[in-house]
């Protein structure tokens, strides 16, 4: 087995910032807008950094998808301890119509080029929410996949994942090659230290074309309209249970 | 009823000149590109950014949690620094190859300047433990500094800066605190007063008299906390600063090895002063981190608080008031990050600049903090609410490193000396 293990990261508008939609209510205002790396792709490379550390495996590679900007993403990455990178460059309208389809296939075609033994992603992004990618990446490959991971574990060739589901937790064991999804409590993020950040400006990041690997880009989806949720409306007090139930009746809820 | 016509025409246009000072949150500003001008990565490096994203992510989850708690308990958060350690905060501007981090003094005001939001009190401290470390660093022989500086980069000890004495602030020169050569020691006698972290830290760099009068009679010494014969006063109580330990610090007939003088003997002075230029660019770095978090808080405040029937945000004075604000917190960053620019290509013009700095900053930052207070009326005096640490917190840079008075004494006297 190569040892080798790809992390995407995706590089989406910070969890702390305002999202503001856009006046023609086509997408939401992403311009001098701050960005940072996707908190579920953090948990991803901290693994993937934290099985290195085992000496479970050898090399780490940090992929983002996207224009110019994905760079600095990947540059985090490898201030946490990744060791390359490779940025995909994907901007403009390609950009704005990127989505788990297409990242899917770019994710197989690398990982197919760099034989990897393993690819981590985080189970979902926090600006589309799609949970899509990890699922798509490993049916494109038919490799095994253990999303919503909460705990891994190496066991020879095999790997346990205990998931987190709508019931509880659950345990599988799969074969590698695999794909992972992290969720929450997998683990903590490591801060980059200042040695590390110094030392990541030395690591290469490959520069590839979606064109290279083979990969087509179009859409099947189009986005007719993005809209804030709706205002919260007052609620009222009701007197008796009779009420309550009489009220519910009349909004159709029951 | 032809007459209501202009007449009424006339009343909307007075409306709609009324209605200038109202906000008008579309989305202009950012569909234009056009930003506040406050956020304090612009100009900076990519490298630079990082450590800045690392010090403001540190801050956030690591120390703003527990800045109210660390102040009311006065707790000096040992694990929390040790933490700030392994990250390379322990000696920012301290060669490698004793454990430092070998950055430059701008990346260091950066650090300091991000992590400031998260608590200035434990952040002076952090800055005053980083200036003791370079002292030892840069004048230290080879043994000293292998002996030292790894365990203060990492916060295995911390350092103490001993140059204050209850006779002597502003006039530095005048210290009393006598060390006697005894053979292969010398025998200190004397007390400091005012000493951060003083009872509680492991290295103490202290200023001494070996020679004559004045500043040429001054050296500098590493003192071990266990020495015999050094002993700490009762804890300070302060008004801010409380996430660290004040104590004054006694030494009685304490034998020091000739070995841990710093340099040689009279150069003690110049060392300490070497040292106050790089803390006074800390030191006005910690004031911009709180007026940058003031100026957040009171911004959040004033689009939240309504009176008269529309937020705060609508009244021209506090708009005003706010722009004044952002424009001295600017200028105090501009400021701050030439003097560390200076500082760093020791440039003729470094001490002034320092200087001036120190000056301006904690001056300017102070009143920005005191008004974001102000904002938050009655709100913003009660603990609950984090801007009146901030206030407290900052009071003293005014004061320590040399009060803006010696600052001023510093500034004219190479203005004069000039010509």
């Amino acid at each position: 087995m190569s040892g080798r293990v790809l992390v995407g990261v995706k590089r989406v508008i910070d969890y702390a910032v305002k999202i503001r939609v856009k006046p023609d209510n086509s997408a939401v205002v992403t311009d001098g807008v701050k960005h940072s790396m996707n908190p579920f792709c953090e948990i991803a490379v901290e693994e993937a950094v934290k099985l290195k550390e085992k000496k479970l495996v050898k090399e780490v590679v940090a992929v983002s998808c996207g224009p110019q900007q994905s760079q600095e993403t990947i540059r985090t990455a490898l201030a946490m301890g990744a060791d390359r990178g490779i940025h995909v460059e994907v901007s403009g309208k390609d950009y704005e119509s990127l989505g788990p389809l297409q990242v899917s296939k770019i994710m197989a075609a690398l990982a197919k080029k760099e034989e990897a033994q393993f690819i981590i992603l985080g189970k979902q992004a926090i600006d589309d929410d799609c949970n899509q990618t990890g699922q798509m990446t490993a049916a494109l490959l038919d490799w095994p996949q253990g999303t919503f991971a909460s705990e891994v574990s190496l066991e020879g060739d095999k790997v346990m994942v205990v998931r987190e589901i709508d019931g509880g937790l659950e345990t599988i064991r799969i074969n590698t090659p695999a794909v992972l999804t992290a969720d929450l409590r997998l683990n903590t993020p490591r801060y980059a230290t200042l040695p590390n950040i110094m030392k990541a400006k030395k690591k290469k990041i490959a520069n590839v074309k979606p064109a290279d690997l083979g990969v087509d880009l179009t859409s099947r989806l189009e986005v007719l309209r993005v809209e804030e949720p709706p205002q919260r409306q007052a609620g009222m007090k009701v007197e008796t249970v009779e009420d309550l139930v009489a009220k519910l009746r009349d909004a159709g809820k029951v | 009823m032809a007459v209501l016509g202009p007449l009424s025409r006339i009343s909307r246009l007075g409306c709609n000149l009324c209605r200038n000072h109202r906000l008008v949150l579309n989305r202009s500003s950012q569909k234009r590109g056009i930003s506040s001008g406050i956020d304090p990565s612009y100009g900076l490096t990519d490298e630079q950014k990082e450590f800045q994203k690392v010090a403001f992510d540190f801050a956030a989850n690591e120390m703003a949690p527990h800045m109210a708690e660390w102040d009311q308990k006065e707790i000096f958060p040992v694990e929390t620094m040790r933490k700030a350690a392994q990250l390379g905060f322990g000696g920012i501007y301290v060669r490698p190859e004793v454990g430092g981090s070998g950055l430059s003094r701008l990346d260091t005001s950066i650090i300091f300047e991000a992590l400031s939001t998260g608590c200035v009190s434990t952040t002076a401290y952090i800055s005053i433990h980083n200036m003791c470390a370079w002292m030892i660093d840069t004048f230290g022989n080879d043994e000293q500094r292998k002996k030292f500086c790894p365990d203060l980069c990492s916060m295995e000890k911390f350092a103490s800066y001993c140059l204050t004495e209850p006779g002597s602030g502003s006039d530095a020169a005048s210290l009393l605190t006598s060390a006697q050569r005894k053979g292969d020691h010398y025998i200190l006698n004397g007390s400091k007063a005012f000493i951060s972290g003083g009872g509680d830290t492991d290295v103490y760099v202290v200023m001494c008299r070996t020679g004559s009068k004045g500043p040429k009679g001054i050296s500098c010494l590493v003192v071990e906390k266990g020495t015999p014969g050094l002993s700490f006063g009762k804890k300070e109580k302060k008004v801010g600063w409380n996430s660290q330990p004040t104590r004054a610090v006694i030494f009685e007939d304490c034998a020091v090895p000739v070995t841990c003088r710093l340099g040689n003997e009279g150069q003690g002075f110049n060392i300490a002063m070497k040292g106050l230029n790089g803390g006074r660019i800390n030191i006005a770095s910690c004031s911009l981190g709180a007026a940058h978090a003031s100026v957040l808080l009171a911004r959040d405040h004033l689009l939240v608080r309504k009176q008269f029937g529309e937020t705060l945000a609508n009244n021209q004075f506090l708009q005003f008031k706010l722009a004044e604000m952002a424009t001295k917190l600017v200028a105090s960053r501009l400021l701050v990050r030439e003097a560390a620019t200076a500082l760093q290509e020791n440039r003729a013009d470094a001490v002034s600049l320092c200087s001036m700095a120190k000056l301006f900053v904690t001056d300017e930052c102070f009143n920005i903090c005191n008004q974001a207070l102000q904002m938050h009326g009655g709100y913003g005096y009660l603990k609950d609410y984090a801007v009146q640490q901030f206030v407290r917190d900052i009071r003293v840079h005014q004061i320590l490193e040399g009060t803006n008075e010696v600052m001023r004494m510093i500034i004219s006297r190479n203005l004069l000396t000039e010509s």
